[in-house]
């Protein structure tokens, strides 16, 4: 039976690069795929974009792409990545530029767009937020920008069309995966077991080194050889939708039963729905079985039609964060800090009352991970104060940096390495769109 | 005893919505696990934090339980005033958990 094998290089924005650079020299892929783009990232990038029209796509592409392209090109492994952002066309440029500085002449180099639904969000005013159950017109900030989540469509025809890289803002993270998949094997569209089987592959493999023993170690209960040089993963996966998942040998990290169940549970929630673009697969049954080392045969997931609706993130600018920090050391630090904070309760009060929209105050080596107030800890031998709160404006939210800092010389005795900032928070809420509302485009550059 | 012995833990996050999952070592733990570790103990657990519903699934084939815990992340991970704005040491303090 035909296999190809898949790898990922990438699984966040600002991911390590030499793994997915072992992986194009030494682990005879016929893909690899880069997912770098997290929800709030391509709010960010729309606003890059607003600036210069050139910019928007991912901060790292041109340090990526000047060492993975010339490596694709040499080993023939075709490379697809979410890399565009907010602005894939000028993501693609700027690789098609690279591409020729190497002289990687007859490269194709696509890009994917059709997920900006910015330009018609006036359509979407009374369509109900998930966040907030009240319609979008009633969201407290500007909209900067709104992003369908696309499936595979976009990419397969940029496949289809001969494309050696693709590049794409907005699509759900697995199909970054499973589109090379049904492009291979020539899948039906609505063979969903099929499809349910190539999307827990993607799940699998959009974490990068989460599922090669990286978030896993627990010196002692689950020890992780290499982490210094962890590998990235690997899915060989055969016409019928069964894979393995392994890494290459000399490798850091480990594939085992133990790391591919965490990563499965990994950002679902009923496991017998997992709604994405292409399918609502179905985890429920999965099984794990080692058949050598590192290397790990997936089988039983299954796939339902999907859905008419899309999943449309909207970024909006919402508020000013600011948070300051201070410690305190040796013998009474505990008190000391406690009284910090009730001096900053007071200071705040006094300057901006009734300001701050809400305020959350820790003690870092004490309670500032797990709110319960019944938690126990024991007195620190140093413990660092954090105060941070949300207004309306920055100069209000200035204020609560400050008045950290100023417990230097006006706070409790031996307070230290006091840090300060004020950040401009755009948040994100969801909507569902019709998906005939949003039509992938494809555009293909020749080196 | 603590979860943390038998069982091992991965936090995810959504939006305002952090799963958690965990996972027994040994294949014999899981029938103790789903008893013990209900969807109503999780949700007294992280009194506090989660402000929401705590659904439970399970995933029998390989020994794991799902939790999903609705308005817990202090309206999420781009608005959060948390130092840990994913919620991504939620799954220790599952650990933590007596049973």
């Amino acid at each position: 039976m035909k296999t190809i094998r898949i790898g990922s290089g990438a699984g966040y924005a600002g991911d390590r690069l030499e793994p997915s650079l072992e992986l194009i020299e030494k682990g005879n892929l016929d893909y690899i795929s880069y997912e770098c783009l997290a929800e709030r990232t391509i709010a960010i990038g729309q606003q890059a974009k607003l600036k210069d029209p050139t910019k928007g796509y991912n901060s790292l592409l041109e340090y990526r792409m000047k060492r993975a392209l010339p490596l694709c090109w040499k080993y023939g492994v075709k490379l697809i990545t979410n890399m565009g952002a907010a602005n894939p066309q000028a993501a693609a440029r700027k690789c098609v530029e690279i591409a020729r500085k190497h002289g990687l002449i007859g490269m194709k180099i696509a890009c994917v767009t059709g997920d900006d639904l910015l330009p018609v969000i006036e359509k979407y005013m009374d369509t109900e937020v998930w966040e907030t159950h009240a319609p979008l017109s009633e969201l407290p900030g500007e909209i900067v920008s709104a992003n369908a989540y696309m499936g595979v469509e976009g990419i397969l025809q940029a496949l289809k069309q001969g494309a050696d890289v693709v590049i794409t803002g907005r699509v759900a993270d697995p199909a970054i995966f499973m589109a090379p998949v049904i492009h291979e094997f020539g899948w039906d569209l609505d063979d969903w077991d099929k499809l349910g089987k190539g999307t827990m592959m993607g799940h699998l493999l959009e974490c990068g080194g989460q599922v090669t023993g990286g978030y896993f170690a627990e010196p002692g209960k689950k020890d992780v050889p290499g982490l210094g040089h962890l590998g990235f993963p690997i899915v060989e996966i055969a016409e019928d939708g069964s894979f393995f998942v392994t890494k290459v040998p000399e490798a850091g990290g480990m594939v085992t039963k133990e790391t591919c169940s965490e990563q499965i549970c990994y950002e679902i929630h009923d496991p017998e729905n997992y709604l994405t673009p292409d399918v609502i697969a179905n985890f429920k049954q999965v099984r794990f079985t080692e058949v050598g080392k590192d290397k790990v045969k997936v089988e039983g997931a299954t796939g339902k039609p999907k859905t008419g609706t899309l999943k449309c993130s909207i970024g909006y600018k919402d508020c000013f964060i600011g948070d300051g920090e201070i410690s305190y050391g040796g013998p009474g630090c505990l008190n000391r800090a406690k009284l910090a904070l009730d001096i900053l309760k007071e200071r705040l009060e006094l300057v901006a009352p009734g300001q701050f929209d809400e305020m959350k105050y820790d003690l870092i080596g004490c309670n500032s991970l797990y709110w319960n107030p019944n938690y126990r800890y024991e007195e620190p031998s140093e413990v660092r104060v954090r105060i941070a709160g949300r207004a309306r404006t920055k100069e209000i939210a200035d204020l609560i940096p400050n008045e950290v800092e100023a417990l230097y010389t006006n706070g409790p005795a031996g307070g230290c390495g006091a840090v300060k900032r004020t950040r401009e928070i755009v948040s994100v809420a969801s909507i569902l769109v019709d998906r005939n509302d949003v039509k992938p485009v494809v555009e293909l550059l020749e080196v | 005893m603590k979860l943390w012995e038998i069982a091992h833990s991965r936090t995810g996050d959504k939006g305002n919505i952090s799963n958690i999952s965990l996972i027994a070592y040994d294949p014999k733990d899981f029938d103790l696990l789903r008893e013990k570790v209900t969807a109503e103990r999780v949700k007294a657990h992280f009194a506090g934090i989660v402000k929401g519903n705590v659904v439970r699934y399970e995933l029998p084939n390989i020994q794991a339980l799902n939790f999903v815990l609705y308005d817990a992340l202090g309206g999420g991970v781009t608005r959060s005033l948390s130092l840990d704005m994913h919620g991504k040491g939620l799954s220790s303090y599952l650990l933590d958990m007596e049973i």
